[in-house]
């Protein structure tokens, strides 16, 4: 008897999976015989695209729907297949790591199958791909986000400090409790720069502000940025800007989930890497205050277009930072931003183009930095 | 018509066999080419030298993961810290490894026996509270893999670096990568660990089959009761069985520490090294030479599916979901024998 129902349930569950699975293939259709397409062209056109120009990328553990940063540089990569004719899986691919053993199998199955640009996106990629590089020294490698000394590959950093400096500046100017938070991925050097800007921002507004700092020690723990968003905003924090990754999709989460159950409740998110904007709407509300642009999808692009060129700069640092537009903040809930907000952050960044402010970076530079105020 | 040892060879072949079918049936569902999805793992995995040094490289701590848990099923555990175990191990391999300047001959034996006793001990936690207060081992496994995962952090920022996030590269003298096999495969990190894996698979079969030790053993792990009757300590022997597995899982993390990366790097999650030995244990019928086997097969899923994507377009989750189901029909192999018995009885 027992096991009679056993197999009924069995049976409900494998229909109920196979209903699912047929719906599912409706909306994958078209995409999917994309894929399917560009597979067979990759494997015919392998030997013949030598001359053709042809770009990649790898992923860190985020993947390419991380919403933030590897996204941006896919689509990227995808800007730049568009307005160079070239087909997905055979001019421009992306290979997505599940761990971190995964990242140098990525980069050198890339490298044989011929691409002439490979981009580690990430830090995490660097002890990877520059192993890989100097293994092949004819392929030309991009580094975003790290410094690499390595002959073929290019280094893209960002001037993160100077964003976070404006989010900062405008976490403090919205904050009602004088309480706002910061949530990091992985603790290191990167992260550090965005810290220390938004903390330099906001005690440059409000030297007494107290501000919450806590590290998910993850780009992709979804779970934990919604924990640690929970105890933030039980705090009274009422501003978090988060430099996490896909991790940050738990702060947006949680302050939906808040935002929901009481429309009138104070909770802000500073969005990062891309306009989060999406990701903070609710009902006719939006959490996402703004977010700190990081434009790697067009530092990606401009590197991929210079090295197509035949003008790769390897060995070389490109930095990018709010002169090229390249950091930037966002400013689509024009509701949240008010006039006050938006002339204030202006004010500041004049002062930091001019190089009135020198932003911090490290904790060092931060500490002289608050000691000056 | 069936013999009970041929039903045991057959269950992990048609779970496999099963898991492989409806991981094609998805793909079809999906609208993908199952054949030019398989044919891109299988390129993947065996495409030219260099996929088949990684697939080695991928297949070493699997066998001895898969070992670990395997030695405690013999004997009645169920240890889920093989993960933790696995860190502990590679820690201890990499620090012996930076720490000292030794010759090869001392500084890599040394380093891999450190691994190996990081894993024993932690082995023996779970071991002696299980032995002596009946704490069930795997409660404390899981968090002992916890406690291992944050441990290790902490001491790679703190102790062994200055808040670096991974160590110094380990002295040459203590690597186990061989510049002649990465060669050979197209600098693939493929290394010399794989003969350990295999030299520790044979070590299995000899501890449990020819020593009265090994009969122990795996008797406390059939029947405490009696095994306790016949004169034979249980808490010895569940702490020695669980030092061992330990110690097979130590030497998996040193496989990944001396071997494959030289270096260990603060982690924000688990390895899943020690997790798949799981699988792998459960699909190798927790003997030594089964066990060998399907790590080749996890190994060969595992760097073949990477290529998936990009040689058939197939995504990266449907490739994780053909896995899933592979392992999914390995451990409902109660299912299949259920089967097998009904047709081996039509058939009489």
């Amino acid at each position: 008897m027992k096991n009679r129902r056993f197999l009924l349930i069995l049976a409900l569950l494998l229909s109920i999976g196979f209903v699912l699975a047929a719906c599912g293939s409706s909306d994958d259709g078209e995409s999917s015989g994309d894929g399917g397409d560009s597979g067979e062209g990759s494997t015919e056109g392998g030997e013949e695209s030598s001359e053709d120009f042809s770009v990649a990328m790898v992923t860190d553990v985020g993947g390419v729907d991380d919403k933030s940063f590897n996204q941006s540089s896919w689509e990227g990569l995808q800007a730049f297949g568009e307005e160079n004719g070239l087909e997905e899986g055979e001019g421009y691919d992306y290979a997505q790591s599940d761990s971190e053993g995964d990242y140098t199998t990525n980069i050198s199955r890339l490298v044989r199958q011929d691409y002439d640009l490979i981009y580690g996106i990430g830090y995490l990629l660097q002890p990877a791909l520059e192993e890989v590089a100097e293994q092949n020294p004819d392929t030309n490698f991009g580094l975003v986000d790290s410094v690499s000394e390595v002959e073929n590959i290019v280094s893209i950093t960002f001037k993160e400090q100077e964003g976070s400096f404006l989010a900062g500046v405008a976490a403090a100017l919205k904050t009602e409790t004088d309480k706002i938070g910061f949530v990091g991925g992985e603790d290191g050097s990167l992260i550090r720069k965005f810290e220390s800007g938004y903390v330099a921002g906001a005690k440059s507004i409000n030297p007494d502000i107290e501000i919450d700092i806590q590290y998910a020690e993850s780009f992709a723990a979804a779970d934990r940025g919604k924990l640690i968003a929970s105890n933030m905003y039980n705090n009274d924090i009422d501003v978090i800007y988060h430099a996490s990754g896909a991790t940050g999709n738990g702060v947006f989460a949680q302050a939906k989930d808040i935002k929901q159950n009481n429309p009138d409740e104070n909770v802000w998110v500073i969005g990062v890497d891309r306009d989060q904007h999406e990701e903070g709407a609710i009902g006719d509300d939006n959490v996402t205050l703004t977010s700190m642009v990081k434009r790697v999808d067009v530092a990606v692009n401009e590197i991929a277009t210079q090295t197509m060129e035949g003008d790769f700069p390897g060995g070389e640092v490109v930095e990018y930072g709010l002169e090229d537009e390249a950091i930037s903040i966002a400013q689509t809930n024009e509701d949240a931003m008010t006039e006050d907000i938006l002339s204030e952050i202006e004010s500041w960044k004049e002062q930091i183009s001019n190089g009135d402010i020198t932003v911090p970076s490290t904790d060092e530079e931060l500490e002289e930095y608050e000691s000056s105020l | 018509m069936f013999t009970n040892r041929t039903i045991n060879i057959l269950i992990p072949i048609i779970s496999v066999i099963l898991g492989l079918l409806s991981g094609a049936i998805i793909m079809l569902v999906f609208g993908y080419n199952p054949v030019a999805g398989y044919g891109a793992l299988w390129e993947g995995a065996f495409g030219d030298s260099y996929f088949f040094g990684e697939t080695i490289r991928m297949v070493t701590p699997y066998i001895l993961s898969g070992l670990a848990v395997a030695f405690a099923l013999r004997t009645g555990l169920l240890n889920i810290g093989v993960e933790g175990q696995v860190f502990v191990g590679w820690l201890a391999s990499v620090w012996v490894g930076v720490a000292f300047d030794l010759p090869m001959a001392i500084h890599l034996p040394l380093a891999i026996i450190a691994a190996a006793a990081a894993g024993a001990f932690w082995g023996f936690i779970p071991g002696i509270l299980k032995a002596k207060l009946g704490v069930h081992e795997v409660i404390v496994t899981i968090m002992m893999n916890y406690i291992a995962l944050y441990t290790t952090n902490a001491i790679v920022r703190h102790v062994i670096t200055d808040g670096e996030d991974q160590t110094e590269n380990i002295a040459d003298s203590a690597s186990l990568a061989s510049t002649w096999l990465a060669e050979m495969t197209f600098y693939s990190r493929m290394h010399y660990g794989i003969l350990i894996a295999l030299f520790m698979a044979l070590v299995m079969w000899f501890i449990l089959n020819k020593t009265s030790r090994g009969f122990e053993l795996r008797s406390v792990g059939y029947n405490p009761f009696a095994s306790n009757y016949a004169g034979m300590s249980v808490s010895k022997n569940i702490i020695l069985a669980m030092m061992i597995s330990g110690a097979f899982a130590g030497l998996a993390g040193a496989m990944e520490g001396l071997g494959t990366y030289g270096y260990l790097a603060s982690k924000s999650g688990f390895t899943n090294i020690g997790f798949e030995g799981i699988a792998v244990a459960l699909l190798g019928a927790n003997t030594a030479l089964g066990v060998v086997l399907a790590a080749f097969l996890f190994g060969i899923l595992k760097i073949g599916a990477l290529n998936m994507p990009t040689g058939a377009g197939v995504p990266t989750e449907l490739v994780e979901i053909v896995i899933a189901l592979i392992i999914f029909f390995v451990a409902s192999s109660y299912m299949i024998r259920w089967f097998i018995l009904r047709f081996k009885k039509e058939g009489k």
